[in-house]
């Protein structure tokens, strides 16, 4: 399983706030809360993620609420994985349970620079920066973590299992 | 084993959890609110399950975006209600009837020591005050849980916080609180849980532990918790008659480490912008001029709160061109402030008092901040753009802070006031 993407950087404790802020928490449809991820610290996020890309941010991602339109946000605005140095707990489980990637990874931040082009192995918890020819290990997701991303989220995987049992 | 151990392993049906283990979970009690619920809903019913795994044990409580401020929060709270309506659940918290979810949880009963509860929302670690392992999870996990009542969790590691010392008023456990996160950190205590114990937890009310657990998740921690005591069962046994059972950390119990605090001479603690573990003494930032002042939230929206803020609002008026917000807890602190002539001094000192909500603490409605304003806010969070534009600026301090600083309109030591000294 692979994710391509170039790289958005942002830095430490990017919380739920800033990735969708409270005001647009009654928005249901995921295509108008993207419009409005990371608002109010890179109001241009939306147009540079539409082409898919991969966040790069450092330690405690996605700290504060347990919004999940906070992942949506991400995952629909363009997003396709999200490394960091580490996440805030509700942030993780919400994310793969909605089918977004995320890895940890103490060096990406410092290795990698905005807009780079990155291809990266799910499986392995491999990142190759195509730009620069540079392999980075990410620490590997267990096998339930990958298999729920590959079902699309945990809603799906649920399904799917049940699906398989009968 | 620990308190935290002790209680997940009871709802994994084993003898025995330890730390990193990850183990399968049977919930006790779910709660969902207005922002979350519906995508739990959403989820619930893609999973294809007709009926939730127990009626009684999931509480609905509308407390967000209330009452409906646009037509899309009307259309969420229909939501709610028909969900509650349609699986026949008991205990569905519309407006005028319950509150901020995590005040009424505790209010109404629904958190018993010992259990294992599960919110939609990131401040139902609040519950650890009473000796419960609460936790917040997101909508999707909890539409699992609706539909099956289990949910996976790793065990998480302990750090023990043992603070000794006498809180002294006008400082409140709100400071011992930013104290405690300002030598944590925002990060340090990522996926782990923390007990507090020691003679100042013991001495604290229920209420002011309550503020303590609440902010344990901006330090990116799974849960607060207090091992329940006379104070915890006296307080719980007026709120429900349902039995439970009393778990207390043991005396082998292990923990990842141990922080010693004492505060005998803690000064009032405020968290500066943009970051809750920015956190200075009130009296190194007075001084900075602000346009709004906010007493409420789960964190600081109690009786105990309010009683403290009309201590100093009785003979003071709220500083011209200032704006004070009041937003009582839930409707069982709001009758009782009403009866006990307290929103009578806010009403007359110039504040605005506001129903029961989450309004103006995240950025919802009811108090949202222009581009450049300051806001002093008894609340959790001061992230940027938390409570309206993202060029305002928020700081955090207790009940008697934030009051005195409404009535001079700078951020002001609620040292300075003579009737609380």
């Amino acid at each position: 399983m692979k994710v391509t993407g170039r790289a958005v950087i942002f830095g430490d404790n990017i919380n739920t706030d800033l990735i969708i802020p409270g005001r647009y928490l009654t928005l249901t449809d995921p295509h108008e809360l993207a419009r409005h991820a990371m608002e109010p610290i890179d109001p241009k996020f939306p147009q540079k993620a539409r082409e898919g890309v991969v966040i790069i941010a450092g330690k405690n991602f996605g700290c504060g609420s347990s919004r999940e339109q906070a992942p949506i946000a991400l995952k629909h605005a363009g997003a396709r994985c999200i490394i960091a140095k580490s996440f805030a707990r509700i942030f993780y489980r919400n994310a793969i349970n909605i089918g977004l990637p995320v890895l940890e990874s103490r060096k990406a931040s410092e290795k990698i620079g905005e807009g780079e082009l990155l291809e990266i192995d799910l499986e392995e918890g491999v990142i190759l920066n195509k730009d620069k020819n540079q392999v980075i290990h990410a620490d590997k997701l267990p096998r339930l973590i990958l298999e729920i991303i590959r079902d699309g989220g945990l809603i799906s995987h649920l399904k799917r299992r049940r699906k398989d049992e009968v | 084993m620990n308190i935290v151990e002790k209680i997940l392993a009871k709802s994994a049906g084993r003898e025995e959890v330890k730390p990193n283990e990850v183990i399968e979970a049977r919930v006790d009690v779910a709660m969902i609110n207005d922002i979350t619920g519906p995508l739990a809903i959403k989820a619930f019913k893609e999973i294809g399950v007709k009926r939730i795994w127990k009626n009684k044990r999931v509480i609905s409580i509308l407390d967000h975006q209330t009452p409906a401020n646009s037509i899309r929060a009307a259309e969420i709270h229909k939501t709610m209600r028909n969900f509650a309506k349609e699986q026949e659940t008991p205990h569905l918290y519309d407006i005028g009837h319950g509150g901020i979810c995590h005040q009424v949880m505790v209010e109404k009963g629904h958190v018993k020591p010992g259990e294992l509860i599960v919110g939609a929302d990131s401040h139902t670690c609040t519950y650890g005050a009473l000796g419960a392992f609460a936790t917040g999870i997101g909508s999707t996990d909890m539409g699992a849980v609706l539909a099956t009542g289990k949910i996976w969790l790793r065990v998480p590691s302990t750090i023990k916080i043992n603070v000794t010392g006498k809180i002294r008023e006008p400082t409140t456990p709100k400071d011992l609180t930013l104290y405690v996160i300002k030598k944590i950190k925002s990060d340090g205590a990522i996926y782990k849980a923390i007990e507090f114990t020691g003679p100042t937890i013991k001495e604290a009310s229920v209420s002011g532990r309550m503020t303590l657990c609440n902010m344990a998740i901006e330090m990116g921690a799974k849960t607060g918790i207090i091992s329940p005591d006379e104070k915890t069962l006296s307080y719980v046994k007026k709120r429900t008659h349902e039995n439970f059972k009393t778990i207390i950390s043991g005396p082998d119990a292990k923990y990842e480490r141990e922080v010693r605090l004492n505060i005998d001479n803690l000064k009032p603690q405020i968290a500066c912008p943009n970051s809750v573990d920015n956190v200075r003494e009130v009296e190194e930032v007075e001084g900075v001029k602000i346009d709004q002042a906010f007493i409420g939230s789960c964190t600081n929206g109690r009786l105990e709160d309010l009683q403290l803020a009309a201590k100093i609002l009785r003979k003071r008026r709220v500083k011209r061109g200032v704006r004070l917000l009041i937003t009582p807890a839930s409707q069982e602190v709001f009758l009782k402030a009403l009866r006990s002539g307290l929103l009578e001094v806010f009403v007359k000192a110039g504040a605005c008092v506001c129903n029961p909500t989450c309004g103006a603490c995240f950025g919802g409605h009811l108090g949202l901040l222009a581009p450049g304003e300051v806001c002093i806010s008894t609340s959790n969070r001061n992230f940027m753009g938390r409570m309206g534009s993202p060029d305002a600026k928020i700081y955090l301090a207790s009940p008697a802070t934030v009051a005195a600083s409404s009535t001079t309109g700078e951020i002001t030591d609620p040292r300075r006031v003579e009737e609380i000294r």
